[in-house]
Formats: C-alpha cells, structure tokens, sequence
C-alpha cells in the first residue's frame, strides 16, 4: 500500500534555530498517526511544511505517491491536506458558516454573496459530523471545544484526505475530548488519515494506531502505540528515563496557617468557598472546566471583585480589591494563560523578571539600577535551571517550560509568599513538566504556600498535601493527598452537584 | 414633529438589513441623536426649521461620505489618517481636469475618483505587501497629498467657472425637481446612495465579508488560503475612491478646489465612525452606525451653534462626546460581558 504522505529528509533553518535535521514522516489512510516529541522538537514545524504554510529548505514530500511541491495553504487544501492549528485559527467576529467557507464564499459572478447556501452547505457538514451546531452563531460565543469542532468542519469542507491535528485536546474537557474522539474515529473509518500532535500520554494510546517520536527537530523512530509501553515512548521523546513518585506528605499541623478564605462569593461560578492554606503546603484544586477553580483563585487575587467574604492572611485581614493588593499581601497569581496575562513575551528575561518588582531597584529619579538586576536575574536563571542564552533573550522565543519559569522567578523576586499556580504545565512537555514539579515541590519545601490548579488528576495527585474539590462553583470537599487518595474519589466530589442543577442538567 | 417626514424614512431603509448584525451598537448612538434632536428642538425655535434641516444634512455629507471610506479602513482592523487631504487632492485633480484642461463634467468625475482609488491602492500596497504600520503609512500619505495638492495647484484655489452645472452636484437638487416639499440637497442624496451600497458591499459581498475577516484575525484569513493581502489593497482602493466622490462634493459645494483645505476632515471622519460603534481593534463595525455617527456630530455643531455657544466651546464639547460615546459603548460591551 502506497503511503498518503510520504516526507523525507525535510531540512528546516530558521535564523538562529536549525528547526528539522533529516525529518521524516509516512502516513496511511485510515490510520491516526500521533507526532510526538518536546516542546521545540519540530513537530509542528513539519506539520506546517505539510500543511504549505512553511516551506522547507529540502526535502522530498509525496503525496499518494507523487512528488510535489506545496506552496501556501491553498495549495495544501487542494491536495486534500486540512490543518486544524494549535493556537484556533478562527475569525471570532463571525459567524460559523462564514468562517468555515472563509474565502470559498458561494456568490455569484459579481461577488454577490450566497447566505442561505453557506449556512445549508456548513449544516450538511455538522449534519455529517453528527454535531448540533449552529452555523448562524457567532463563533466568539462558542466554547474552546465548539470552536474546535467548527475548525474539523472547515477542514473536511475541503474534502481533506488528511488532517492534522495540533493538540486539540488541549483545551478541552474529559466529555469534550470523548465527543472529538468519536468523531476522529469516524472519520477513520471512512478513510482519512490523521496526524494526531499531544503531549497528552493517554490520549495517545486511546486514539492513535502508530507513533512517531521527534527530538530536536530530527526523527527518532515509529512504535505502535498499543504494544509499546508509555515510559518506552517517554524515553525516546527526552532521551531518558522519568521517575514516577507519588506526593509525600509533610507533617504540618505544627506549620502557621497563612492563608484563610471564609464565605468566598461572586457569581454562580464561586458559592461560599473556604479554606485554610498553611505555610509549606501544597494545595490541590481539582475539579471538571468550568468548576469555578481559576474564578476562586481571580477573586483571591482581586482580578474580578468580591462579592462577599474574608480573605486572611498570616492573621491579618485584607480587604484585597485589585491585584495590587494581592501582591502587596504576599500573593502570587500565575495564570493559565502565560502568554496572555503572565509575560510579556517580547521584552527580555531579565525584563519580565523584574516587571512587578521595579520599584525595588529604581531610585527617587526612576532610574533602574540594572547591574542589580542583572545579577537577580542571573541568580534566577541558576536556581530554577531557566534554559536561556542570556538573561537579554526575548522571553517568546523560550520554550513554554522555561517561560512558565520566568513566571515563577517573576513572583518570587517579589517576594510573594503565597503562589497560586493555574494549570501550571499546561502546553508544556512532559520532561519539562517532571521539572516544573520539582520546582513546586522545592518552593514548598522552603516554606512557600501553594494552590496548584490541575484539570490533570495524575498531576494533582503527584504534588498535593491536601486535595480541594470543586463543582459548580461550591467546594464539595478536601481529600487529603498521598496513596490513600484515588482519582475515582475526586471524581466523585467534582460530579457532586445540588438536586436542584442535576434535575437541570440531566 | 416636521423632522420625521423628511429624514426618517432616509434613515430606516437601510436599518432594517442592518439591523441583524451587531443591533445594539448603533441603538445607544441613535438614541443619543433623539436626545440631541429634541434637546436642541425645546432650546432654540430655529433648531427644527425646514431650512436648518437641511443645513445640517447638507454639512452632513463630506464628513458622512469620507467616515464611509474610514469605516470600510476600520473595520479591517486598520486606519487611514489620509482621507481628507485625499479629498482635496481629487477635488484639484477634478479642477486640474475640467478648468486647466476644459474637458467635459464627467471627465473631471471619473478622473477624481480614478485619482482616490489609486491613491488608496498605494496606502493598501505600502500596508499589505511592504507591511507598513497603518498609521504611518497613511500619515505619510497624508503629507504627501496635501504637499502635491498644493503643488498641482500653485497653492491657489481652482475655480469651476468653465463648468457651470458642477455647482449643482452637491448643492442642486433632483429629488426637489420631483417633489418640490422636499428640496434635498444632491449631495445628501449622493451620500445616502452610497450609504445604502457600502453597507450592502459590506454585508453581501466577498469584499465586505473579508473586510470584517480580516479585522477578526488576519492570521486566520491567511491560513485559509485567501489572498489576504491582495483584498486589503482594494479594500484600502475602494475607501480612497469613495474619497474621490468626498473631493467631488466639496469642490461643488465650494465651487472651488483649495488645496490648502481638509487637514483635520480625517480625524472628524475618524470620530464618526468610533461615535456609530465600529471597533477600532476592527472586526466589528457597520456604516448605518457610521452615518448616525456623522449626523451627531453635525447636529450638535448646529445646535450649539444656533444656542449661540461660542465656536471655541463647540470643539471641547465634540471632544467630549467623542470619549462619552466610546466609554458607553464599553460599559455596554462589559456588562454584555
């Protein structure tokens, strides 16, 4: 049998960055092939070759067998190549059916736009898909996971043959992701090939036929996925082998409480939610999208206003209204979204570093004393092993691990004594992920308190002392950590909803 | 109430197949245009006259036409700080055409028009291929055009004495010769004509529908396959051509070209399209807002004006309702959440 894609000796420069060395990679129809690898392996790089949004610097690639050249994304979609982009490449101002016709409009010769066939022409394709959705909605007002499915029906209304798809899971939920697999598995057994990219170890065993490993932007091997053991694929993605421990738990009933929530409320998303936080410790927030974890933590913070409740810290009451409070109590946010609200990702590491404590090293004049920063700046990078070629690099070209380190060494400098980390790996790469733990579980250890936000059960069970379940908005209740916690107990407490929402919702 | 039959039904044609997009943006600026109306109407008894209507209609149409070819720049996500010396360049091309070189009324049409289109090709082509901020691009364009509009001109105006109809393209009035109760001016005619088709451009046409695509996500309209770049310079193309019909107005209102005029009719321009609710982040926007916008403006220049306020305080008031607008329109986009 022919391979649908065959790619070859891809090479790839970027300025500075020798992105693919020799990469290779063969596809077959009806099979789901996952591309895995580190952050910076090439993975996507490759995809964007064969999706004609890169081009490469040589290389072969065939396409049924034939040798072509693809030269922009048009000329992919006409080889039956659909791309579905890690980061949603989706014009939010319009509609669904708009966006999936985007520049393939029916009109007539004038330019004279066809509405009525492009809502019939995108409903046979959800009708196909088996999704309700509708393509008169305005995609802004789409979930992450609805927008996704938007994304797969433009792709299959070019008739793709082929589909790439860069970690679409990322973003959804555990019911979502099945909802996705269904519909890859469908599309599977009508033919089309898929070029799966996950970080997520599960997913790929779950959905994937084969295994494709890169590191550093060269070709490692091809595995099945249901024979080969995960910890086989791990070593072959970071050259080495990963420890699995589980959490240890300190003893500390002695350690101060530093942190003390009472009657939290805002919304229907944070319903009398409280706690204690002790110094040392490290608290887990589990709980299924859309629980109302990364709400209580925003209010916490001050970035959304309080409606009731108290907020302790080290025994003093704070009236926290804005973030500005928050850090002045010693309080640490780091957001989900890095690149939106935690970086600014084209100033330099020692710049980030410094940005909330700038006060701290400038004089009357407002004049920055940079050799002092330098050198915290520099001692950062030693202590939290930040992988940069100088402390002046642009913090966007870092990989996400070590941009989720700047973060870290961010909210330290300024002295902040209370972290709260939301999904604190997530987009970063499983080598890079063992690390991040360390790092966690080493600030706790020198006496920091810590909320670790995790939609990944395995992840809070790794580092929590105590685990705080949230459904709905409440907290349903806090397990505590170590062995003696199994995942299907805090599942239990996230699906734990009122009568009343159950008989809603059911 | 003698507004209503003139001016209402010029306003509610196009509404209802606008309407359907993006309705609230454009209710809160038309309420504000009621308020102002009635305001003005229990302040001063001149305010509702026939005649200032019309006045108001009239100072309604170079702004209204020039905030058309902004919103059209704005909604992509960008902005051309160059329409008003666009303006008075084809306004001196049209006198260059039919005064220096005595051709016929429609050569000198044409030739502003043609002038404005390929004006703007060059903004789009310095702003989509040579990848040129907006802004400056349009700034710099800006300059040039006032500089060359005085050079063509030897920094003197240009009279239309050779062509005695072209007066009566702004300021004659055909739907008066039909209906002799409602003398309305050509050039609010030509407005509301253009209006009607920029609104349908942008709402049933590939052009418009990239116009908004691309104020959406640029990047995603790439990924797609579209020629993004390409349509960005006609976008950029059309809004200078529709400058060319602005130049037109103005000169016949005039019945002159001075080239030392239209610096500040882009920040005006600018100011209705932001007052009707189109997003300066682009994405987002429609002209019946944009006209509305326009009517606002010069509604609240005539009636402080007719209060007898003194010129100097109608600027700080502009200013004001500027930054109320917008500061509504995001209350309103925040509790819409």
């Amino acid at each position: 049998m022919t391979p649908v894609i065959r790619m070859t000796g891809i090479e790839k420069r970027f300025p500075g960055v020798y992105a693919l060395r020799e990469a290779q990679f063969d596809l077959y129809a009806g099979e789901v092939h996952a591309l895995m690898g580190e952050n910076g392996a090439g993975k996507s790089t490759l995809m964007k070759i064969l999706s004609g949004i890169y081009s490469p610097d040589s290389g072969s690639i065939q396409v049924n067998g034939q040798e072509e050249k693809i030269v922009g994304p048009r000329a992919a979609q006409a080889l039956g190549i659909g791309i579905i982009h890690q980061e949603l490449a989706l014009m939010p101002d319009l509609n669904v059916a708009q966006n999936i016709f985007i520049g393939r409009e029916p009109r007539n010769r004038w330019g004279v736009l066809n509405e009525a066939q492009l809502n019939r022409d995108a409903e046979a394709i959800f009708a196909a898909m088996k999704v309700p959705i509708d393509p008169k909605a305005e995609v802004r007002s789409l979930t992450i996971a609805k927008q996704q499915m938007v994304e797969i029906a433009k792709a299959l209304s070019f008739r793709s043959r082929i589909l790439i798809m860069d970690e679409p899971t990322a973003a959804l939920n555990d019911a979502e992701t099945d909802e996705l697999f269904a519909i890859i598995r469908r599309l599977k057994s009508e033919g089309v090939a898929i070029v799966y990219i996950s970080h997520k170890m599960d997913e790929i065993r779950r959905i994937s036929d084969r295994v494709t490993v890169m590191r550093d932007g060269a070709y490692v091997g091809t595995v099945a996925a249901a024979d080969t053991p995960i910890e086989t694929i791990i070593s072959m993605m970071v050259g080495r082998e990963l420890d699995q421990t589980a959490a240890e738990i300190p003893d500390l009933s002695a350690a101060p409480v530093v942190l003390s929530v009472r009657g939290l409320k805002r919304g229907r998303m944070v319903r009398d939610v409280g706690f204690d936080l002790r110094r040392g410790e490290i608290l887990g927030f589990a709980g299924l999208m859309g629980a109302g974890r990364t709400e209580v933590a925003r209010v916490i913070f001050g970035a959304d206003p309080r409606e009731a409740g108290d907020i302790t810290v080290n025994g003093q009451p704070r009236n926290i209204r804005s973030p500005r409070d928050a850090v002045a109590a010693g309080i640490g946010y780091l957001s989900e979204d890095r690149k939106h609200f935690g970086l600014a990702l084209g100033i330099d590491v020692r710049g980030n570093i410094a940005l909330p404590s700038l006060e701290r090293f400038s004089d009357r004049f407002m004049r920055v004393d940079e050799p002092a920063l330098a050198k915290v700046a520099a001692d950062y990078i030693q202590s939290l092993a930040i992988r940069t070629p100088s402390d002046k690099q642009e913090v966007r070209l870092l990989s996400g691990g070590n941009q989720q380190k700047v973060v870290i060494a961010k909210w330290l400098l300024r002295d902040c004594d209370i972290l709260i980390f939301d999904e604190p790996t997530r987009g970063i790469d499983v080598g890079a992920k063992a690390e991040i733990y360390r790092l966690l579980l080493d600030l706790a250890a020198q006496g920091k308190a810590i909320i670790v936000i995790s939609s990944e059960l395995p992840e809070v069970l790794r580092l929590s002392h105590r685990i705080a379940v949230m459904c709905e908005g409440r907290l349903t209740g806090i397990l505590p950590g170590g062995p003696n916690t199994s995942q299907q107990e805090i599942m239990r407490l996230a699906t734990l909803r009122d009568g009343a929402l159950e008989g809603a919702l059911a | 109430m003698t507004l209503a039959p003139t001016s209402s039904p010029a306003k509610s044609a196009p509404a209802k197949g606008l309407l359907a997009s993006g309705a609230q943006q454009k209710i809160l600026a038309f309420a504000s245009l009621i308020v102002l109306l009635v305001f003005f109407s229990l302040a001063s008894p001149n305010f509702l006259q026939t005649a200032n209507i019309l006045a108001i209609l009239q100072a309604t149409s170079v702004n209204g036409v020039l905030a058309v070819a902004a919103t059209l720049v704005i909604i992509t996500g960008g902005i051309d700080l160059s329409v008003g010396t666009l303006m008075t360049f084809t306004a001196v091309i049209a006198g260059v055409v039919l005064t220096y070189w005595g051709m016929a009324l429609p050569f000198g049409i044409a030739a502003a028009i043609i002038v404005g289109g390929c004006s703007g090709f060059i903004s789009g082509t310095l702003i989509a291929r040579m990848k040129i901020p907006p802004f400056i691009a349009t700034l710099g364009m800006m300059l040039i055009l006032k500089g060359l509009s005085l050079v063509i001109s030897g920094t003197k105006p240009i009279y239309f004495n050779d062509t005695p109809s072209f007066p009566l393209l702004s300021t004659g009035s055909l739907i008066g010769a039909v209906i002799p109760s409602v003398p309305l001016p050509n050039g609010v005619l030509i407005l509301f004509i253009l209006a009607t088709t920029i609104s349908w451009v942008l709402n049933r046409t590939t052009l418009g529908r990239y116009c908004f695509a691309l104020g959406s996500n640029e990047e995603a309209v790439r990924l797609s396959g579209v020629n993004a770049d390409g349509w960005k310079v006609a976008i950029y193309a059309l809004a200078g051509s529709i400058c060319g019909i602005a130049g037109l107005l103005i000169a016949s209102r005039l019945n002159s070209a001075q080239p030392a005029l239209g610096l500040g009719y882009e920040l005006d321009a600018i100011a209705a399209v932001v007052i009707g609710g189109t997003s300066l982040a682009g994405g987002r926007g429609s002209v019946l807002g944009t006209i509305i916008g326009a009517l606002i403006m010069s509604v609240l220049l005539n009636g402080l004006r007719i209060m007898s306020v003194a010129q100097e305080w109608q600027t700080v008031v502009t200013g004001l309702i500027i930054i109320l607008a917008v500061y509504a329109d995001m209350l309103r986009r925040r509790r819409a959440g």
